[in-house]
């Protein structure tokens, strides 16, 4: 497929990782985002890289470490995560996963409180003990959604931004072309990864992809005195800390919201944002002096079962589709790979993702968002 | 997928917002004359009103430049809450009319931000303002908020103003007038607008060596009148020059070369150019904004909920063209500074940097990193100010989120 032409609908990171795997393949790629790359929820989340019940986790775990290198830009990639378990019930929960990841021969470490407060100096006496990942870990998402954008950008990928995708044109069961309001662009596949606007982009193809968006918020404090190990959550809270120093942390709850075709109207923050210095100041008292120096939102789509999906569809048959259900940063590497493979050759080389085919949901009840409870407040 | 669903997300936000504590019918936050004065009349008029203002902030925080441009010239008297809270009571007996007025007055809290439901939530039980105190943070209901946040410093960057003694005119005056704090003696003052004249001519009369104004157009900026006095006082303006670096030692600024070459013996530089209308929580409530250049920068615009009164509401419009004035410096003081000039303090992020796109220096640079700049960000369209630094929005006005930059 060298040589042809590739239109990546939204250049949030999984849109930009794979059109990155696919220049890197020689494919021309064109990414058009309704705004700035990696603006919304792709560059304002946790930064986790620890997803061990996709079936893209080997290949993420496989490649994370090279990022650096492959992309030619800094991600701020670490290794390595610690769970810390503030109640009784969370420690329960806790050593329940590091046994599940034990059995799968994932490297885990039990840590009593005193090795939580060995391991991690920003922690207290306070917690019921920790869970030592050997594996997994975080990155900047800021600096990689722009690490990507610019990797695309040198293997002569170009990126479209301020162009909202209208609609596209199809013949003999193929997309042939995307429209934005400016320009059309001709092309051989497109890959819709458009985040929260990805139902109302392929309705117009005859397609339902169910998904519901939801506001996820986070806040960021003051630079705190470097720890070995910043990917650090657990608490009903996930974050790490930035290389600056910067305590960078997300939580529930969330609020299910309706998105129109345009996109988020506003991604607000909210008192929530109280909540989440109080859980933190839990997590790590050593921390809890700091001032919260930014907060933020971001609108994430889920599915119904809250996996993703990566799809290569049957008609039109040169569609892609791609939606991460809140797990898109850390998988990107890997989800671009999928994509990259599902657009070339039809079939993921590097491990089954039937699982996240979007037939599943073919028989799915019209009313799955009520009955799941996912319905805007009204 | 046939599983049993109960109809409610127990993960959701949905229901668990709790009521705030406290409600009023009017919060005012920020009690200078203009939020006092509103917060008088509300009470007289019957509403039940709480007045709130982040002063006296800590020692720690005015350290840190916060609320306004200190610069480290704070005399250890800041270091004294109680002192600072009679500081303040003293310079403002209208705070004592307030509170017979039945106003509850709210001293060393911080209105952190304001919400309301609206496009991206619908959770809250009510409209709140969030405050903190050094004790504690917590959420208060309202009926009606009315925005009394001032203005704050501008800042700009030149080789050397990363050092103690580099402070604005709010903050100078703030601690000559109100907590009578300040730790110079002789300063040289930049600008020569009304904020610069009226900064020269109150250090003069406070007893501090004020050895000039430096104007980087060709003649003095601000009204005939003060121009007059300040020219009176025996105060030198030096017009059509700019500062080209400052010197100091151990404890801050020593001196200032100026484009002429001429070297001016002084332990504070005030940068007077102008302030900025301190909108954070209107932008916190996605308030609309627009740009006024005659009224200091972006003002909130137009929204009937959201009341703005003083200098947060715009500065008084005399007809001169702010916005227009602080390009001129900017350029000069761009022209002059080097690849090494520290642009952002907070963040440490020189003026090469920040051109060229560069990431912190505890980050590798390989070549492709090299070859980026704002040239080639810019050759993707139209991009964000916060698009260089790859940095998240800050929080609508914590305290940390007012550095001078």
């Amino acid at each position: 497929m060298s040589g042809s032409e590739v239109v990546i609908v939204g250049g949030g990171v999984t849109g930009l990782s794979a059109g990155w795997w696919l220049a890197r393949s020689g494919v021309k790629v064109t990414v058009l985002d309704k705004f700035i790359v990696g603006w919304e929820a792709s560059g304002r989340n946790g930064g986790g890289a620890s997803h061990y019940s996709s079936p893209l986790f080997d290949e993420e775990q496989r490649l994370w470490p090279q990022m650096d290198e492959l992309l030619g830009y800094p991600t701020e990639h670490q290794k390595g995560r610690i769970l810390i378990a503030m109640t009784e019930r969370q420690w329960e929960q806790y050593r329940f996963i590091a046994e599940r990841h034990t059995r799968l021969n994932h490297p885990v470490e039990l840590l009593d409180v005193k090795q939580v407060q060995e391991a991690v100096p920003l922690a207290g006496d306070n917690s019921f003990g920790g869970v030592h990942y050997k594996f997994g870990g975080h990155a900047n998402p800021q600096r990689s959604v722009q690490a990507y954008a610019w990797a695309l950008q040198d293997l002569g990928g170009k990126i479209v931004q301020h162009s909202p995708v209208t609609d596209f044109e199809t013949a003999g069961g193929k997309v042939t072309a995307v429209k934005t309001a400016n320009a059309t662009y001709g092309c051989d596949a497109v890959v819709v990864a458009a985040g929260p606007q990805i139902p109302q982009l392929m309705a117009q193809l005859g397609v339902d992809v169910p998904l519901a968006a939801a506001r996820a918020e986070m806040i960021i404090t003051e630079p705190a005195p470097m720890m070995p190990l910043g990917g650090v959550d657990g608490h009903k809270i996930y974050g790490r800390q930035t290389l600056r120093g910067n305590l960078a942390y997300g939580g529930g709850p969330h609020e299910w919201l309706d998105v129109d075709a345009t996109g988020p109207a506003a991604r607000p923050s909210t008192p929530l944002a109280r909540n989440l210095a109080k859980r933190l100041a839990e997590l790590l008292p050593k921390a809890a002096h700091l001032n919260v120096i930014r907060s933020w939102a971001g609108i994430i789509e889920n599915s119904p079962d809250g996996r993703p999906i990566i799809d290569r569809l049957t008609s039109p048959d040169n569609v892609v589709v791609a939606s991460m259900s809140s797990v898109g940063f850390g998988l990107s590497p890997a989800s671009g790979h999928a994509i990259r493979d599902l657009v070339i050759d039809g079939k993921c080389s590097f491990a089954d993702i039937d699982i996240l085919k979007l037939s599943r949901f073919d028989n799915l009840e019209s009313d799955w968002r009520e009955k799941r409870g996912w319905m805007p407040i009204s | 997928m046939e599983l049993n669903f109960t109809g409610t997300d127990i993960c959701a936000i949905n229901g668990t917002r709790s009521a705030p504590e406290t409600h009023y019918d009017i919060v005012v936050v920020g009690a200078g004359p203009s939020g006092v004065a509103a917060a008088i009349d509300a009470a007289k008029a019957g509403a039940k009103v709480l007045l709130v203002d982040e002063n006296p902030v800590s020692g720690a925080l005015m350290g840190n430049d916060i609320p306004l441009y200190f610069g480290g010239r704070m005399t250890a008297a800041t270091q004294n809450t109680d002192r600072m809270l009679e500081a303040i009571f003293m310079s403002m007996p209208a705070l004592e009319n307030a509170m017979d007025a039945g106003v509850e007055l709210l001293l060393g809290t911080t209105a952190w931000g304001v919400y309301r439901n609206g496009p991206g939530v619908a959770s809250l039980p009510q409209q709140v303002v969030g405050l903190a105190d050094s004790e504690r943070s917590w959420l208060v209901g309202f009926d009606k908020i009315i925005l009394a946040t001032g203005a704050r410093d501008l800042a700009m960057s030149f080789p050397g103003w990363n050092q103690p003694g580099v402070m604005g005119a709010a903050a100078l005056q703030m601690l000559l007038t109100r907590y009578e704090a300040f730790a110079g003696q002789r300063i040289l003052v930049l600008g020569s607008h009304d904020l610069a004249l009226e900064t020269a001519l109150l250090a003069q009369a406070r007893g501090i060596d004020v050895v000039g104004l430096i104007e980087v157009r060709d003649a003095p900026q601000g009204n005939a009148e003060l121009v007059a006095q300040v020219a009176a006082a025996g105060i030198a303006i030096h017009c059509g020059q700019t500062i080209t670096s400052a010197t100091g030692g151990i404890n801050g600024i020593e001196s200032a070369t100026l484009s002429t070459g001429d070297v001016v013996a002084c332990d504070t530089i005030c940068v007077a150019i102008g302030l900025i209308p301190s909108i954070e929580l209107v932008d916190a409530m996605h308030g609309p904004r627009a740009l006024n250049a005659t009224r200091g920068g972006y003002i909130p615009a137009g929204e009937p909920s959201v009341t703005a009164v003083g200098d947060c509401a715009g500065l008084a419009d005399s007809g001169f063209d702010h916005v227009a004035y602080r390009m001129d410096w900017m350029r000069a003081l761009s022209d002059i500074s080097a690849d090494d000039t520290i642009i952002c303090q907070c963040e440490e992020v020189t003026r090469a940097d920040l051109i060229g796109v560069q990431p912190p220096n505890y980050l590798s640079r390989p070549a492709p990193m090299c070859a980026r700049s704002l040239d080639t960000l810019l050759e993707d369209g139209p991009a964000n100010p916060d698009q260089p630094a790859r940095q998240p929005p800050r929080t609508g006005s914590s305290a940390a989120a007012q550095n001078p930059c």
